[in-house]
């Protein structure tokens, strides 16, 4: 990998350094909520940063990702209401739990394919949906509140705005660092080879189906971390962040930024949650902007923002 | 290239809104405006407005600055907009919040940075419960109180049996509970449905109307309480089972039930016919200032919320950093409420009076809600006693 | 007596739902096109006609113009915007047709503000009609499943019959063999798609007195006709309205009998908690365990 100096490049390394020295900006001015903000845009980011890796390199359009921020969540909730503070043993179980669950709809769903999978993974969001929203010892559809943040002893204080920011920003670039490993090891390059040509990939004796499953389940695991960020962010946990409009815009958010380019879900998410902030204190008709400006990104911005950035290097 | 960082720039001015001057009062407004039931946060801001206006946008002698967040119905915008609004525009007072969830998500924010929240509407349990602050207040109800009188109402009306439905959330099993707490009749049968997308309910109309019950129970809150009220009606059960409701018919869902909800009755704190001079203001001066519009009850509960700042802003003479005597004047509840007098509990939610609605022609040939009897007096919620607060 | 009519909830529901199916996979089906936006078309139905039904005073007269509106619509929307998204990959269909669940959503909010509009029936609709002798069942809910047969029988004749039907099918099994013939295959595709948004339209504006006209009516329903359509298997009218037929009867028949089926195993307070939750997941269930058992729906229209 050789680092070039282009559009692209450039902006990305605005927007980590910018991220970096957010906190900063935050003191100086005394804007706490742009921090606020923006911890909620990291975790976000990270749980698109997750989707693009089985939708932009594995070729899997997963509709059905909002699942996994809510098991994490759930995850961290649950443990806490119960009176298991530690984050030692919260995020961990948060890990596992997510691990399993896309370990076994992973199994299930990845026998179909195009719109099937689509259709599938949706399904399965919906059913654990309702099954949080059927949890009525946790709050049931109106959620559970978590009074005290995952207490890693004297390491770490989430409650610090500053610290946990850093904590999500560090999960963040962790993540992406894991996800760029993953994609130029030879089991990704397996797993993108699968994505252009199945056929050709199990003629020359690659498994393509596992190779999906357990790019399925790393995703899951990634999605699932996002999941347990939120719910200390929040101090909340409900089922309506499991919705089917979730998952959609976690969808949105990387196709923003740009599918299968590796900051592209970065970018997107930033744009489109800013976007979303501006323009709904501008107008409350906010959607009426944003509907035709995805249908127009779509028709002529293929590979996104990251994709619209690449075309300067060209022109 | 140029206009991306013309774009970011413009986005980092825009979050980095000045601070206004601070000899105001800043009131921080969350409530829906947007998607299928933005007509709820419509009528809490227009009731709101209204509520400044006859104060004559002022607290105090000090001018009032209304910031309105939408939270698209959904927890974690709600929590998201209230730490703007704290955090950022560093208001004074919080109000709004018609859904449950939404509210239990902006709580802590709000507690832990004792900024006074007041719930136009919402009332969870917790609430009155274990969640009970010194910095919160309601000026609707808690869920359980409207359902536990229209249980009263039908003991009063000697009904024997019920058939009870409601939608699979908190807040319908608070509703359902409630009924069944104060009904002393049969329960034969208990339907819940799957909220918000199930949106057919000839099942649970067959069971009921096999069930040989004497009366059905439903709540059902905006579309679904059309809905609900248009399939009974078609299904011929009107003539049949009377029924009986909290929460599903309202001056909002009236204009879409029509026909279906003429003698209907249900339970509620406020009616818009109440006979007091300020409860006659507000309605008359809303159908001035809104025409084709009528206030509902969620209007009446945020113009109540206007006036209890206002009663706590006028006792500190403006100075809002006294919060502890801010604190003690509310509790009073010193203020002239549409309801008609009421009392604060020591969790600060209402201790108030219950009436029977019914759905009636008024004198222009129009669908109304009109108050009929009073069911219970000073009715307090059953949490009270979990509220650790003295 | 209460099977009986309990079934014929679950027929009329899911006739309900095929109309609002049919429009969905035959777009789906002909030209691998994949439209959230049928959800708002369907809105448009409803929203349409309450107002000309308002305009005319006559529901019948307020319908069929309904009916145009919405074909007009379709036919526009396509023009314009869709047919540059035929051939792209799903995922971009997809977020184009959210993009546009977004914009309608709000137009809708814009035009005819965010209360919702009622469509009051004529009062022949209203009344109850005794089918079997002690069974009484509302009149508007038979005249639904009397206008989806018909509509049902239609489609089939104009499918199997045509020659039209046989481009369609064609179209279905074969995209290019149909360009390979000759046909123009642009004015095809405007016209099947002006069809679906017609079916969308019918289906909003059917089920309008029932369930109320308001903003975002098309969300809930759609995802119920997208597991429909996958059911039976994308771009198969027959799989489609069998699957609908399935899908009501699952649901509605859950929802009477489940309670009572589980309280002879459990006890009456886990049952009553846990048999809302289990009828709500049940179609999602049914989906999942088709798509394991046959990854293509029940019947597949085509092998590609």
């Amino acid at each position: 990998m050789k680092l070039q100096i282009n559009t692209s490049n450039v902006v990305v390394a605005l927007v980590a350094a910018g991220l970096l020295l957010l906190p900063l900006y935050s003191q100086l001015t005394g804007n706490i909520f742009i921090l606020t903000l923006f911890t909620r845009i990291i975790i976000f980011a990270l749980a698109a940063a997750s989707l693009n890796l089985i939708m932009g390199y594995g070729g899997m359009m997963s509709f059905g990702h909002a699942a996994y921020l809510g098991i994490g969540g759930y995850a961290v909730g649950i443990l806490a209401f119960e009176g298991i503070g530690s984050g030692f043993i919260q995020w961990p179980v948060a890990l596992v739990a997510s691990a399993l669950y896309a370990l076994v709809i992973g199994a299930l769903s990845l026998r179909t394919r195009g719109v099937y999978f689509i259709m599938i993974t949706l399904a399965f969001a919906q059913m654990a949906y309702y099954i949080a929203s059927g949890m009525s010892r946790y709050g049931g559809d109106d959620g559970l509140t978590i009074y005290k943040r995952s207490n890693f002893g004297g390491l770490i204080d989430l409650s610090n705005r500053v610290q946990f920011y850093y904590l999500c920003l560090g999960c963040l670039f962790g993540g992406i660092y894991l996800i760029w490993r993953i994609i130029n090891s030879r089991f990704g390059l397996v797993v993108q080879g699968i994505r252009s040509n199945e056929q050709r990939m199990q003629a020359i004796g690659y498994h393509a189906n596992r190779y999906r499953l357990v790019c399925f389940v790393i995703s899951g695991t990634i999605c699932g971390l996002a999941g347990a960020l939120l719910a200390n962010n929040t101090d909340f946990i409900s089922p309506a962040g499991m919705y089917w409009t979730r998952s959609g815009e976690l969808m949105v958010m990387v196709v923003f930024g740009g599918m299968g380019s590796l900051f592209g879900p970065v970018i997107g998410t930033i744009f489109f949650l800013l976007l979303e902030e501006l323009l709904s204190q501008f107008t409350e008709y906010w959607a009426l902007i944003m509907g035709p400006l995805l249908l127009l990104i779509v028709l002529f911005a293929r590979g996104g923002i990251m994709g619209l950035l690449g075309r300067f290097n060209r022109g | 290239m140029k206009k991306t960082f013309w774009l970011a720039g413009a986005m980092a001015l825009a979050l980095a809104q000045p601070a206004l001057g601070a000899d105001s009062i800043k009131i921080g407004f969350v409530s829906t405006f947007s998607g299928p039931t933005a007509a709820i946060g419509n009528d809490m801001r227009n009731s709101f407005e209204l509520a400044l206006d006859h104060l004559g946008r002022k607290m105090d002698g000090k001018p009032v600055e209304v910031i309105y967040e939408d939270d698209g119905q959904k927890p974690d915008v709600g929590k998201q907009k209230t730490e703007k609004l704290i955090q950022s525009d560093k208001v004074d007072f919080i109000v709004g919040y018609i859904w449950s969830n939404v509210l239990l998500a902006s709580l802590k924010t709000a507690v832990d940075a004792k900024t006074f929240l007041i719930s136009a509407n919402a009332g969870p349990s917790q609430l009155a419960g274990e969640l009970c602050s010194p910095y919160v207040f309601s000026t609707s109800w808690q869920n359980d109180q409207t359902p536990q009188a229209m249980g009263t109402y039908m003991n009063q009306k000697g009904v024997k049996s019920v058939f009870l439905i409601g939608p699979n959330y908190a807040a319908g099993k608070d509703m359902l509970a409630g009924v069944k707490s104060t009904f002393k009749g049969q329960v034969v049968g208990e339907e819940y449905t799957v909220w918000p997308s199930q949106l057919d309910f000839s099942a649970e109309l067959t069971k009921a109307k096999n069930s040989k019950a004497e009366s059905i129970f439903v709540f059902y809150p905006g579309a679904a309480g059309v809905q609900f009220l248009n399939q009974y009606a078609q299904a011929g059960i009107k003539a049949q089972i009377p029924l009986y409701t909290a929460f599903t018919i309202d001056e909002l869902s009236l204009p879409l039930q029509k026909e279906n909800a003429l003698g209907v009755p249900g339970a509620q704190q406020w009616v818009n016919d109440l006979p007091n001079p300020e409860n006659k203001k507000f309605v008359e001066d809303y159908r001035k200032k809104y025409p084709n519009l009528r206030p509902t009850f969620y209007g009446a509960q945020s113009y109540d919320a206007a006036n209890l700042i206002n009663s706590a802003v006028v006792a500190v003479k403006g100075d809002t950093t006294k919060k502890d005597a801010m604190k003690a004047e509310m509790e009073k509840a010193n203020f002239k409420s549409v309801r008609g007098p009421f009392k604060y509990g020591k969790n600060h939610i209402p201790i108030q009076n219950f009436y029977l609605q019914d759905v009636v022609k008024d004198a222009d040939g129009q669908l109304a809600l009109k108050t009929v009897a009073t069911i219970v007096k000073d009715s307090q919620d059953g949490f009270h006693d979990k509220c650790p607060m003295k | 007596m209460v099977l009986v009519e309990q079934s014929l909830n679950g027929f009329q529901f899911g006739l309900l739902l095929f109309l609002l199916a049919a429009g969905l996979t035959l777009v789906f089906g002909i030209m691998d096109f994949v439209n959230l936006a049928h959800g708002s078309l369907y809105m448009m139905g409803a929203y349409f006609a309450a107002t000309f039904t308002a305009w005319t005073g006559s529901f019948i007269l307020g319908v069929l113009l309904a009916l145009g509106a919405t074909l007009l619509l379709g036919i526009v929307l396509e023009f314009v915007a869709l047919r540059h998204l035929y051939g792209r990959d799903h995922l971009d269909q997809v977020l184009a047709t959210f993009g546009l669940i977004l914009f309608f959503n709000d137009a809708v909010r814009l035009i005819w503000g965010p209360a919702g509009l009622a469509l009051p029936l004529p009062a022949w609709l209203t009344v109850p009609v005794q089918i079997i002798p002690g069974v009484y069942y509302p009149a508007y809910r038979l005249s639904i499943i009397i206008v989806a047969l018909a509509v049902a029988a239609l489609l089939y004749v104009v499918v199997m019959r045509t020659k039209i039907g046989m481009l369609i099918r064609a179209g279905a099994s074969n995209r290019e063999m149909i360009g390979a013939l000759g046909i123009n295959i642009k004015l095809l595709f405007t016209l099947v798609f002006g069809l679906g948004a017609a079916l969308a339209g019918l289906a909003g504006l059917m089920q309008a007195p029932i369930l109320t006209v308001q903003i975002g009516m098309g969300e809930n329903i759609l995802i119920l006709a997208f597991v429909i359509i996958v059911i039976g298997g994308i771009g198969s009218i027959r799989g489609a309205f069998l699957a609908a037929i399935f899908v009501g009867m699952i649901d509605t028949l859950g929802r009477a009998f489940l309670p009572d089926l589980l309280r002879m195993v459990l006890s009456s307070a886990a049952a009553s908690t846990a048999a809302p939750a289990l009828s709500s997941m049940l179609i999602y269930l049914l989906m999942a365990i088709v798509l394991v058992v046959r990854p293509e729906g029940l019947f597949p229209a085509a092998k590609r």
